[in-house]
Parts: structure tokens; C-alpha cells; sequence
């Protein structure tokens, strides 16, 4: 019937309209959030050893998983690359491009992967499940600031915490490259080493840099976004870690598109 | 235990509640509620289950914002009230959660340290050590101290709570269903330390429950929060001297069954 038909249109119509409104309410929301961090994250009294804390714990979760991955990482990528450039009777040129193409991109990206996954996903969790048992209100009526205390103090952590991550990744992937080269070509370290360095410039280490910030940044700010607003029950921790997850994956990889167009101009 | 009366001071509420309203989406939680808590009294909140008592004592903290009405809390109006005040009337104020709410990644220590170190700043590792064993002490639990929440039983739990608000020497506790959940002997044990509570610290108490026996112990004057209105405030007598159908499965469930 045509009533029929379009009821169901309209029904869909909403459903949309219902679902576009959702979306910019939430970029309402996590902007409130991210304005509210700056807010109170650098007004004293600071958290300093909550912060540390905090760091440490970013470190200890991703450490292994980062080492092995950034290992095999280095060693794939390596000699994956090999027939390509042998092809060419550019062989010679593989520690440079290894270096680049980890130091450029792999590492950070490979870290805030991890990271996503490992930290954001915890973060998501923990305090979804302190929003959920009431944990927050019960700071909240202490008169305590929960959100200095959880909120600031996590994206502070993962902020200054995976651009060290991000560093140690690309050494090792970098480590992993050098055995294989040397087990394949016999190239010295130091020789390995020169090439590597060679062809990085400073707009490399920079961009480098503010990647990894940015990436610790958003993996911060989305897990406590997603645990901090988490609705209740306990199905509310797994939406938070999950959403933390996905979301966080999801805005690295738009960031990391931006950022390197971004650095693409000053090149 | 029944209480042993310390006498009410009538004309000095140290909260004052009038026309209170709150809804969530379409459904109306509180309708009207008009409420005075004088300084030194017990008063029991009782309702149904979903009745917003719940929601009644989160506004008076200041965690859910009421849609219309007056609310004075220890003489501060809670509509104009700064975020610096606030913060400063939650210190005098101790709320202790329907489920606890300790913090699960801390020892029972820690917990009860959290609130202290956080709003006393310059207070020694001395002074914090005698607070805390004065409150566990107090809730009768001094052996759990260095355990974790996730160890505890219900009831170690529900008193871990209460001294944590207790560590700040609250002027007003807010009790969230203190006995739900618990054996007849815990609800007892918890019931006087409600009363010792409030002689001990001189405290003006909410306790909230659907347990009558807790009622009758603890309560100066009962509140009676029925389709989101204070419907019957008074003694436990005068509040059940009554045929209402509303009322009575209350009492005939607690007494009879
Ligand atoms: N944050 C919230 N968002 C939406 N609805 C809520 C919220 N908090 C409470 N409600 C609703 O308000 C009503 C009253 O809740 P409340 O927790 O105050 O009940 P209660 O009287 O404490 O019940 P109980 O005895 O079971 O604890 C319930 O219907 C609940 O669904
Ligand atoms: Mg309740």
C-alpha cells in the first residue's frame, strides 16, 4: 500500500534525522570534554604522582606486545622490501628505506595501534566500571575532583607516554631490519646505522613527534570519554572498552592522513 | 538497641527542601517533595522500589540537578551555589551508596585515606594513620585494613563505606539503603552504628530503607515517599496507624511474615 510505504520512509527518514542529531550531539559532547581537560589539567594543584602512576602503567601494558610486534615489524618489512629493490640493483638503499618507512610511519602508527587496543581499551573499562558501581559520584561527594584526578591525569600519561613508545617501536623495528639486512647482505652496524640516519631529516623527527602526541592524545582523551560517559550496567564497561577501541583506531588513522599532508607541504 | 533520644532542635533545618521536582525523560520521579532535616534527627526516607529515593539524596548532593524547587543545605541555596562551595559543602556531608562504592583498585587503607589526603592538604602520615584507625575502629573493622574491597563481605563493605564518609566528620550522612542485602544479626550491627554514629559525631541523618526493622531503630520520624510525594511524615506509629493500601503491605510484610 502506498500509506504503508511511506510511513516506512518516513519511519527510515527519522531514523536518520534521529541518528544525525546523535552524531553532533556526541562531537558536542567530546568537544566539552576536550575544552574541560585543558581546563583543569594545568591548574594546580597538579597530580603528579598519579600521573607517574599512570605513565607507567601505560608502559608496562603495551611494553611486550610493542617490543615484539616493532621486532617483526622491522624484520618483515626488511626483507619483504628486498626483491623489489633487488630488482632495481638498489639493494644498497635498504637500510634507508627501512628507516624511512619506520620512522616516518610504521612506528607511530604501529604503537597507537597497539595502544588503541591495549591502554584505550582499559581505560575504557576502568572507569566505565568506576562510572557504573558509582565510584566517580562517590569522589564526586567526597570533594574530590574525579575528572582532575581519572580524566586529566590518563591523557596526560598517554600523552607523554606513547611518543616514548612510539620512539622505542621504531628502534626496535629498526634493530630487527639490521639483523636481517646483516644476516643477508653482511652489513656492519655501523655501516646500517649511517644509512639509517642518512636520510632522515629534522622535519622527519618533528613530524614524528606530533604524531605520537597526537595519537596519545586522542587514545587518552577517547577512552576516558567513552568510560567517564559510560551509561549504566555492566554492559556499559564493554560498550565503553569496545567503543574506545574502535574510536580511537578509527580518528589515528584520519589524524595520520592529515598529519602527513600536513608535513608533505613543508617537505 | 533502640535509640537513646538526643533531643531535636526544631527550628534550625539543615536541610530544607520545597517543591522539588525531577523527571527523567516522560517519567516524573519527584513531584513536589517539601522536606526539612533538623539538626540531630534520624529521618527515615521509605518507598518502593523506584520511588526516587535514590535520586532524592543525589540532589541534595549536588550530583543530579533537580528541574524545579528550592533545596538549602547547611544555609546554602544549592541553585547558586559556586563550584568552590560545593566542593566545600560536600566535605560536611557524608553519603554512603546503596552499593558501597569503594574503590576497587584500592586497599580498605587507601580508601578510607582517598577523601583525607585529598581535602585536608598539609595533614601528616600521623594524623592520617590515627583518623583512620579512629573510623575503622568506629565500624568495628580494624582487621581489614589492608585488605582489598573485592575480599570484603557485603557488610564489611557497607561499613567500609560508611567510614570513609565518617574519616571527614560529616555534619550530615546520607545513608542509601545502609541494610539492604544483609543477614537480620548484620542489619542489627548496622542499625547501631547508625545511632552510635550519630551521638559519636553528632551527626543530622537521611537514611533511606525499605527495611522497617532499621526503620524503628534508627528513625526519629519516618517519611513516607509515595507516586513522588512525601505522602505520611511522622513517628513510626503515626505513620502506620493507617488502612491506606499504599502503606500497609509494608508493614504487614516486615511484622507478619
Ligand atoms: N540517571 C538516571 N537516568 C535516568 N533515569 C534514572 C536515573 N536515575 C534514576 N532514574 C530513574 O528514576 C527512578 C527512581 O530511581 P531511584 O534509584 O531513585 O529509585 P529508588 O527509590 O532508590 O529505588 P531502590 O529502592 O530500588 O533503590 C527509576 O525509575 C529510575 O529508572
Ligand atoms: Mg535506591
Amino acid at each position: 500500500m502506498d500509506t504503508a510505504e511511506s510511513t516506512t520512509a518516513v519511519k527510515k527518514n527519522s531514523k536518520f534525522k534521529q541518528s544525525l542529531v546523535n552524531f553532533f550531539t556526541d562531537l558536542y559532547k567530546i568537544n566539552q570534554f576536550i575544552l574541560r581537560f585543558f581546563r583543569e589539567a594545568f591548574v594546580p594543584p597538579f597530580e603528579f604522582k598519579e600521573i607517574v602512576r599512570q605513565c607507567f602503567e601505560v608502559g608496562v601494558r603495551s611494553f611486550t606486545l610493542i617490543s615484539v610486534t616493532g621486532f617483526i615489524v622491522g624484520v618483515i618489512f626488511t626483507k619483504q622490501s628486498r626483491p623489489s629493490l633487488s630488482e632495481f640493483g638498489a639493494q644498497s638503499w635498504l637500510p634507508s628505506l627501512v628507516s624511512i618507512a619506520i620512522m616516518r610511519a610504521l612506528a607511530p602508527l604501529v604503537t597507537a595501534l597497539i595502544a588503541s587496543g591495549k591502554v584505550g581499551s582499559s581505560i575504557g573499562a576502568e572507569l566505565g566500571s568506576m562510572r557504573v558501581t558509582e565510584q566517580i559520584d562517590a569522589m564526586e561527594v567526597s570533594g574530590t575532583k574525579p575528572f582532575k584526578f581519572l580524566v586529566c591525569t590518563r591523557v596526560l600519561a598517554t600523552t607523554l607516554t606513547i611518543p616514548i613508545l612510539s620512539t622505542y617501536t621504531g628502534l626496535i623495528a629498526i634493530l630487527g631490519g639490521f639483523l636481517n639486512v646483516s644476516q643477508n647482505e653482511g652489513t656492519s652496524w655501523s655501516t646500517f646505522i649511517q644509512q639509517v640516519f642518512e636520510p632522515l631529516t629534522f622535519v622527519d623527527f618533528v613530524a614524528s613527534l606530533i604524531k605520537s602526541i597526537v595519537f596519545g592524545f586522542t587514545i587518552g582523551i577517547v577512552g576516558c570519554y567513552q568510560g567517564y560517559n559510560s551509561t549504566k550496567g555492566t554492559e556499559g564497561v564493554g560498550k565503553a572498552a569496545n567503543g574506545a577501541v574502535v574510536t580511537a583506531m578509527f580518528l589515528v588513522f584520519i589524524e595520520e592522513v592529515i598529519i602527513v599532508q600536513i608535513t608533505s607541504w613543508f617537505r | 538497641m533502640k535509640k537513646t533520644h538526643t533531643p531535636t532542635d526544631h527550628s534550625n533545618p539543615v536541610i530544607s527542601i520545597r517543591g522539588l521536582k525531577k523527571a527523567f525523560e516522560d517519567y516524573a520521579v519527584l513531584r513536589g517533595i517539601d522536606l526539612d532535616l533538623y539538626q540531630g534527627e534520624n529521618l527515615v526516607v521509605l518507598g518502593r522500589s523506584g520511588t526516587g529515593k535514590s535520586v532524592l539524596i543525589k540532589i541534595i548532593s549536588g550530583l543530579l540537578k533537580p528541574d524545579a524547587g528550592e533545596i538549602t543545605v547547611l544555609g546554602h541555596n544549592m541553585e547558586q551555589i559556586t563550584e568552590k562551595e560545593l566542593q566545600e559543602l560536600r566535605v560536611r556531608i557524608g553519603f554512603s551508596f546503596q552499593n558501597s562504592a569503594l574503590y576497587d583498585s584500592m586497599t580498605v587503607r587507601k580508601n578510607l585515606e582517598f577523601p583525607l589526603v585529598r581535602n585536608r592538604k598539609g595533614i601528616t602520615r600521623a594524623e592520617i594513620n590515627t583518623a583512620v584507625e579512629t573510623v575503622l575502629d568506629a565500624v568495628g573493622l580494624s582487621q581489614t585494613i589492608n585488605q582489598m574491597p573485592a575480599e570484603l563481605s557485603g557488610g564489611q563493605r557497607k561499613r567500609i563505606g560508611i567510614a570513609r564518609t565518617l574519616i571527614l566528620n560529616p555534619e550530615i550522612m546520607l545513608y542509601d539503603e545502609p541494610t539492604a542485602g544483609l543477614d537480620p544479626i548484620t542489619c542489627i550491627e548496622i542499625n547501631d552504628l547508625i545511632n552510635e554514629v550519630q551521638q559519636r559525631y553528632n551527626t543530622s541523618s537521611i537514611i533511606i530503607t525499605h527495611d522497617l526493622t532499621c526503620a524503628k531503630q534508627t528513625g526519629d520520624r519516618i517519611a513516607m515517599l509515595l507516586d513522588g510525594q512525601f505522602q505520611r511524615t511522622g513517628t513510626f506509629d503515626e505513620v502506620f496507624d493507617t488502612d491506606d493500601t499504599r502503606v500497609k503491605p509494608f508493614f504487614d510484610y516486615n511484622f507478619i511474615h
